[in-house]
């Protein structure tokens, strides 16, 4: 009788080190402390290779995510990190804000019994490793075009954008509204998720590379279109965002102390805020506070409004947790920090004092019925269940619409009916010659990496059109 | 870019006039438009109506009053220096049209902005009657220029140290019962535009005002700077900063503007004992 050979020793999915919560929820620094070697080369052990891997499939950019993993395995973290930058080329950021469990992580094969391969821990791992102790050697470039190409907005498309078509030798400019470049990864996403270094070191590696970065030009305003292409560019990439709070409307809206969710993060994060007086833009800080929905940015700001010292932090959503847009990671973070869930609850008027300063709102409890056009079960009022929560400031994290400044400016480029430019889904192609669009100015709010696969394909495209004039 | 390459001490050093370098802003730049200047890494974002452009010169300038920490940083700043930042230019401008007569209302440093409006109110052809007031006669600002511009400058001052003894509004209800006036336009502070507003109200005179609320990235991002303008909620970055008058919220809006009062003051004092 042939003795087995010793089964192989499953090796489970390695945990992520983090800041305890009840310390972490005090302070900006980063919650995931980040896998040390040992850690990451035990995780990448767990990667099956899988012939046709599906993690690939899920992935918006197409990360040889096998191919990387595999070189974790084998210690040589810089061609790790270089195999990633081949398909994008933010993966300090993508590690941290991908929602890689319904992406890779959402399809890795050991999902299917167990936890999948921490796809997106590898990447921040390799990244961080890269940044902090690599030799900083560039990707290889192409021979100079001679094109020029605007790329407007310096959000995760934007860059994305900027990074594929200056590889391929062509001139790249990106204008970005703002005082700093980065778009929502720096004015939007929190420093404990996203450390603002992490971004404008991203950013420098790409100015590294040639790429030009202008500041303060809102275009729209500052300079149109049209005038960049008389300025010389032979192509546009419009990757502005949904730069467009929304707001509840309802009574007493405009009480002090009641943000929309980009006003809030905008302060804290972009304007550092929570470095008051040090830094000289201020920020109510509440004792009781309230936030409106239940997605990513909703989390961000409870969370952020926890850190600025708050008692109590509760979000406010009007369907059910089954229902709550946000990633569980972030919906868990939360929990673990002290913020608690008044689910079916939707504000029907905020409460003010004589100095209009914020005291309360008034909420009604729902039920949820059948499911509506989002396929969520739509919430139903409970007639007669009034009631009033005590709160001292409010954050309305909703979702956000189309900005109008640059559409408006721009008589032909098309938009939709919600003020989104309308875009070839395929190719990033606008009905604008020579400017394509992608991003959430064209989807409308959806995530990081989404906003980069859709400048993946419109660098493709933008390179083709400046090759061979289509 | 953004050097300061003229600078002026004006009202007794409570106001200061900056003429900045800002090629791409100056180009663009229309009466009424807004700039938002950051003085230094860990300054605020400021939003501040422009008083002139000089495309030639490529630049802009803008007259403040010192109210606060982030003003008098600016004062700070000397010729040769610069602002970290400055966006624009931003905001919708005045929609300027030969009307007939229009009365230019103008308190503080607001006079600053009402003068390219004033001066583009004549030069397309209206009788432009210019109404400017402040507390004293130290406080008075650009009143040479207010004459250029206008065929007919009245001052006034709350303590009656020179022209007028009282306020704009007395001036104001004179001109309206002697001429047809077509439009007013009142800059100012917020009191100063309510109480216009309550006047030209009487005389069924439609009046434009410009409006000052709080504001971050200025471009309609945040919503910071909303404003109730009949009954409905506008942002003042990117609807305004110009509004109907009439239809504005304006008790709203001084509170608004108070919501940072107390962190203000703590920034301030922290600033002044530097």
């Amino acid at each position: 009788m042939t003795e087995k050979p010793p089964k192989k020793e499953k090796i489970p999915r390695q945990p992520m080190p983090e800041q305890d919560p009840q310390i972490r929820k005090r302070n900006f620094e980063e919650v995931p402390l980040g896998y040390t070697k040992e850690l990451a080369v035990k995780e990448a052990e767990r990667c099956l290779h899988c012939k046709n891997p599906s993690c690939m499939e899920g992935c918006p950019v197409s990360v040889d995510i096998p191919g990387f993993i595999k070189s974790i395995k084998e210690g040589d973290f810089a061609k790790a990190v270089r195999k990633i930058w081949e398909r994008n080329a933010l993966p300090a950021v993508c590690g941290r804000v991908c929602p890689q469990e319904i992406q890779c992580e959402g399809k890795c094969i050991l999902g299917k019994k167990g936890d999948p391969v921490a796809i997106g821990n590898l990447e921040k791992f390799v990244a961080d490793m890269e940044r902090e102790h690599g030799n900083g050697e560039l990707p290889p470039k192409n021979a100079p075009t001679g094109k020029k190409i605007a790329v407007v907005g310096s959000g995760p498309s934007g860059l994305t954008v900027a990074g594929d078509l200056i590889l391929k030798g062509h001139e790249v400019t990106i204008f970005e509204a703002f005082h700093k470049p980065g778009g929502v990864l720096v004015y939007g996403i929190p420093e404990f998720r996203l450390p603002k270094d992490i971004v404008y070191s991203e950013v420098s590696t790409l100015e590294k590379l040639g790429v030009k970065v202008e500041c303060n030009t809102v275009v729209g305003r500052t300079v149109s279109l049209d005038e960049l292409f008389e300025q010389g560019y032979d192509a546009i990439y419009v990757g502005v965002g949904a730069g467009l709070p929304r707001f509840l409307n309802i009574p007493g809206e405009n009480l002090i102390g009641i943000y929309s969710a980009n006003e809030y993060l905008t302060r804290a994060n972009l304007m550092k805020a929570y470095l008051f007086p040090e830094y000289d833009t201020p920020l109510a800080r509440g004792k009781d506070v309230v936030v409106f929905g239940a997605g990513n940015v909703t989390m961000d700001s409870a969370r952020t409004a926890m850190r600025l010292g708050a008692d109590r932090v509760r979000i406010v959503y009007r369907r059910s947790r089954d229902e709550m847009p946000a990633r569980s990671a972030e919906i868990h973070h939360a929990e673990e920090e002290g913020i608690e869930f008044s689910l079916l609850t939707a504000p029907i008027r905020f409460l003010g004092d004589e100095n209009a300063r914020l005291t309360g709102v008034e909420c009604l409890q729902m039920k949820l019925g059948e499911p509506d056009e989002s396929g969520r079960r739509r919430p139903i009022p409970i007639e007669g269940s009034e009631f009033k929560l005590e709160c001292d400031l409010a954050v309305i994290a909703i979702g956000a619409g189309a900005n109008p400044l640059l559409t408006k400016s721009t008589e032909d480029l098309e938009i939709n009916k919600w003020g989104y430019i309308v875009a070839d889904p395929e190719t990033g192609k606008t009905m604008k010659k020579g400017v394509w669009a992608g991003g959430d100015i064209v989807t409308g709010q959806a995530t990081v990496i989404l906003a980069m696969g859709a400048g993946r394909k419109a660098s493709d495209s933008i390179h083709q059109y400046l090759t061979w004039g289509w | 870019m953004f050097e300061i390459l003229e600078r002026q001490d004006m009202a007794d050093g409570t106001v200061v006039l900056n003429e900045i370098s800002a090629p791409l802003i100056a180009k663009k730049a229309k009466p009424g438009q807004f700039v938002i200047l950051k003085a230094n890494e860990t300054g605020e974002r400021i939003p501040l109506t422009m008083a002139d452009t000089d495309q030639n010169k490529g630049t802009i300038t803008i007259i403040y009053q010192i109210v606060g920490k982030s003003t008098a940083l600016f004062k700070s700043l000397q010729v040769g220096e610069r602002f970290q930042d400055v966006i624009g230019p931003l905001g919708e401008p005045t929609h300027i049209e030969k009307l007939g007569t229009v009365v230019c209302v103008g308190g503080g440093t607001g006079v600053a902005v009402l003068h390219p409006i004033t001066r583009g109110m004549k030069e397309i052809g209206n009788n432009v009657i210019a109404i400017i007031g402040a507390r004293n006669k130290d406080l008075i600002i650009l009143e040479d220029k207010m004459k250029a511009a206008s065929n007919e400058l009245h001052v006034c001052t709350d303590d009656g140290s020179y022209g007028h003894h009282g306020f704009v509004t007395d001036v104001l209800k004179d001109v309206l019962d002697e001429e047809d006036v077509k439009l007013v336009v009142a800059i100012g502070p917020v009191p100063m535009m309510k109480f216009v507003c309550s006047v030209t109200e009487k005389y069924k005179v439609k009046t434009l005002v410009s409006l000052n609320p709080i504001m971050v990235d200025g471009t309609g991002m945040c919503g910071c700077c909303r404003v109730s303008v009949g009954g409905k909620t506008r942002f003042a970055c990117i609807d305004g900063p110009e509004f109907d008058g009439h239809e504005v919220d304006f008790d709203e809006l001084m509170q608004r503007l108070q919501a940072y009062k107390e962190q203000e003051s703590v920034a301030y004092k922290k600033f002044l004992h530097k």
